[in-house]
């Protein structure tokens, strides 16, 4: 079963599960009982998508959150990375995935509908679309953008040179993107 | 001039080859020996230094030796111009192909831009007979020789356009998801098409004047029904305005995925399909010189040329001269052939193994 989990093979999965049963006491337990109270109480926040412990999340629920800005993300895992950062103060949309016509994952299957009357009724003036660089995510950027063509502003992450990183580890692709997005210093 | 070449190469659990190590120099390979010995396996491994599925368009998975089945590696040092480096292509069953360069993981895409690898074997031999398809694939190949990539502009391009061919299939009408789809094959389209273009003109400027004992071939690009792709708007536009045809064929039916590339005998001004077999096979290699000789003049060193059971279809005067011409434009190019008979005009200029089928597999033989 654990080599089911993303990210383990079945040796990890042996080797995680042994040292389960080796920390039974201090680990195996605790995790049981935080796993269990996970499958009574975790849902989906029936507004963004988002994962909590009550039908409407904690962010959707707090007004000081609601400044008229408004984060598209892939899925639940981006939004806890811009929550990390701290720096975004607005609401999230979480879509649940991309458009993917092969994996017959249309806009209905993506909150899309959701996000447009959300748009609306939110009074939302700010559409930040935070989706992954690849080509699905670009082109679910697109097809949303297109949905909220001239009630709203809609912008994207930019693309470009990593904090930290340096220029001579970075792809073409990755150059091109900072090169065109260049800023006056 | 420079070199680009193979100075040592290791094939492990790699089709008929459960270990094969070979030293080289920078001149010509010559791999002989009987049907089934595992020559043309050695230049698909090599193939396989290059973005793509090798000279046999085949599967990962088909690569691994059997009844094994325990993944393949291959490893080859290169010398490229006086710069050395080291590259590594492998997969565990079940699992992608993974690139190494240098000890570090890359994208396949990252070996375009370090060796360039052009090939030519039997299966291609038809090519100028059959279906639009091949002909396509030979000029995709061509053109990502020079522009590296052209391999990306053609995967994004592949892939809106399966997402669109399923939206008309399902018959879905949302005219948003189909503007997306067709503003982006409209851009990579116009990539492609403007690539194609500038390989043709590069390979024309390479036939012209060139000493060579192959005939000059003349390539054009045909569109279909006659229509030009000339600009990512046009292409965008011309999908948007085909969408009910296209619902209705269940398919894309116009864009760089239809064109066909044609090919004349310029001395005789006769097509490639009307030509005589020995002449298509001449055609063929008259390009894949130009297109070495092209390469050698834009980057300072010729290509890795991969010429499989080359020999076999020419007279004894073409073999000679084409023999000449790898020599002279300084390129390894990797030959196989069922007997050492045919490649005696190379003399000393290559190197030569014999390749046999041993107990434990193919064993490579000096």
């Amino acid at each position: 079963m654990m080599a089911r989990l993303p990210g383990l093979g079945p040796r990890s999965a042996r080797r995680a599960v042994l040292f389960l049963i080796k920390k039974r006491s201090i680990l195996l337990g605790p995790l049981a009982d935080a796993m269990r109270q996970v499958a009574d109480t975790a849902r989906e926040c029936l507004n963004c998508g988002n994962i909590g412990t009550t039908d409407i999340c904690e962010i959707c629920r707090s007004e000081k959150r609601g400044n008229g800005e408004l984060c598209v993300v892939e899925d639940v895992a981006d939004l806890w990375a811009m929550e990390r950062s701290g720096v975004f103060k607005g609401r999230y949309h979480v879509l649940g995935g991309t458009l993917s016509a092969l994996d017959a994952v249309g806009p209905d299957e993506l909150r899309i509908p959701k996000l447009v009357d959300r748009v609306k009724s939110e009074e939302i003036q700010e559409v930040i679309l935070a989706l992954n660089a690849t080509v699905d995510g670009q082109t679910t950027a697109h097809y949303i953008a297109e949905q909220l063509e001239g009630g709203v502003r809609v912008t994207s992450l930019a693309q470009g040179v990593p904090i930290g990183g340096e220029l001579d580890y970075l792809d073409d692709g990755t150059i091109s993107a900072a090169l065109r997005a260049r800023k006056s210093v | 001039m420079c070199a680009c070449f193979v100075k040592s190469l290791s094939l492990s659990h790699f089709r008929s080859h459960r270990l094969t190590r070979l030293k080289l120099d920078s001149r010509p390979v010559v791999f002989h020996g009987a049907n089934g010995a595992g020559k043309t396996n050695i230049l698909e491994a090599v193939s396989l230094l290059s973005p793509g599925r090798g000279l046999r368009r085949a599967g990962v998975e088909e690569f691994g030796r059997r009844p094994e089945s325990l993944g393949w590696k291959i490893k080859a040092d290169i010398d490229v111009s006086g710069r050395a480096h080291e590259l590594e292509t492998t997969a565990e069953p079940g699992q992608a192909r993974t690139v190494r360069v240098d000890g570090k993981s890359r994208p396949q895409i990252a070996l375009g831009r370090i060796v360039r690898i052009v090939w030519l074997v039997p299966a291609m031999d038809r090519i100028w007979l059959e279906g639009a398809e091949g002909r396509r694939r030979f000029l995709d190949r061509m053109t990502m020789s020079f522009m590296p990539e052209h391999a990306e502009a053609v995967l994004a391009y592949d892939k809106a356009m399966r997402e669109r061919n399923r939206l008309l299939k399902d018959m879905v009408r949302d005219a948003h998801w189909y503007q997306v789809l067709e503003r982006q094959m409209g851009d990579s389209g116009a990539a492609i098409m403007s690539n194609r273009n500038a390989t043709l003109e590069r390979l024309a400027k390479a036939q012209t004047g060139a000493e060579t004992a192959f005939p000059a071939a003349d390539l054009s690009i045909e569109h279909p029904n006659g229509v030009l792709l000339t600009s990512a708007g046009h292409l965008t536009d011309l999908l948007e305005s085909g969408r009910q045809a296209d619902l209705r064929a269940g398919r894309t039916l116009i864009g760089p995925h239809r064109v066909d590339m044609r090919g004349v005998f310029t001395q005789k001004g006769v097509p490639a399909e009307q030509c005589s077999t020995g002449e298509q096979k001449a055609l063929l290699i008259s390009l894949v010189l130009a297109n070495a000789r092209s390469l050698a003049e834009d980057t300072g060193a010729a290509p890795l040329i991969l010429l499989d059971e080359v020999a076999a279809h020419l007279d004894s005067i073409r073999r000679r001269a084409l023999y000449d011409e790898i020599c002279g434009l300084g390129a390894q190019a990797w030959m196989t052939g069922t007997g050492a008979e045919l490649f005696t005009d190379l003399g000393d200029r290559a190197q030569v193994f014999k390749v046999v089928e041993g107990q434990a597999g193919s064993e490579v033989r000096q």
